[in-house]
């Protein structure tokens, strides 16, 4: 027996059956972040200087650049579903929500891709 | 006294939307690396300003806080330490123990280091 009335029904309301996934998807990326987040300042930490020559030559050093777009897809992943879950909380109304939402989505997609894109271009292009 | 789990758990989500901004500024600094050595150049000028220096001590409180209470919220889903006692004594264990990552990655990038991302 649905504990649902009908009109609950024809609305659609109710679980979408997505709320596991969203959370097994958070806890799977923190996870991955602590080892990726721990590399990722010790060895910023471990850089000589931060000018360019250095940087660049770091980002195409070994497994840092796999290790970069690692750590910037699963940083924006996590982060999109991090905002996501504040964003559901704080903004009450419906039309504000979803579209504050879709452009938060919007936003992280495009951060992973100009971040990887940033680094496969310093990673594959020669020396400048 | 559930004030402390309370201002743990607020901090934890206020500490990550700031992660988040970290996140563009992070990109951004890639992105002006891959422009080439005249555009790393001129971005390090504004990247450098002295109240740059604020937004990276930001950054470092809020990577070490949400690191380390991002930990304590793994081991509760592993259904330990669910007792208000123990969220109560962990919620100090993950203050003390940021703080003094804090402290230990301020003073490398701040004093050790004297330069700015």
């Amino acid at each position: 027996m649905s504990l649902r009335t009908p009109l609950r029904r024809v609305l659609g309301a109710g679980s979408a059956k997505e709320g596991v996934h969203h959370w097994l998807m958070q806890r799977l990326t923190s996870v991955a972040l602590v080892p990726l987040a721990i590399w990722f300042v010790v060895s910023l930490l471990a850089l000589p200087s931060l000018d360019y020559t250095t940087v660049a030559a770091w980002e195409r050093h070994g497994p840092t650049p796999l290790l970069l777009i690692l750590l910037l897809g699963v940083a924006t992943w996590h982060s999109q579903l991090g905002v996501r879950v504040v964003v559901e909380d704080y903004v009450p109304a419906a039309g504000a929500r979803t579209v504050t939402l879709t452009l938060l989505s919007f936003l992280h997609v495009l951060l992973a891709a100009a971040g990887v894109f940033a680094v496969l271009k310093v990673a594959l292009g020669g020396p400048p | 006294m559930s004030r402390y789990t309370l201002a743990t758990s607020i901090f934890n989500r206020l500490t990550g939307v700031g992660l988040s901004l970290g996140l563009v500024l992070l990109v951004y600094w890639l992105c002006t690396v891959a422009g080439g050595p005249l555009a790393a150049a001129r971005a390090a000028r504004l990247l450098g300003l002295p109240a740059m220096k604020l937004v990276y001590a930001a950054c470092i409180v809020a990577f070490c806080y949400h690191l380390v209470a991002g930990i304590r919220h793994l081991l509760w889903d592993t259904g330990r330490l669910l007792e208000r006692a123990q969220s109560r004594r962990s919620a100090r264990v993950v203050v003390v123990v940021s703080v003094a990552l804090m402290l230990l990655i301020g003073y490398c990038v701040f004093v050790l280091g004297g330069r700015s991302p």
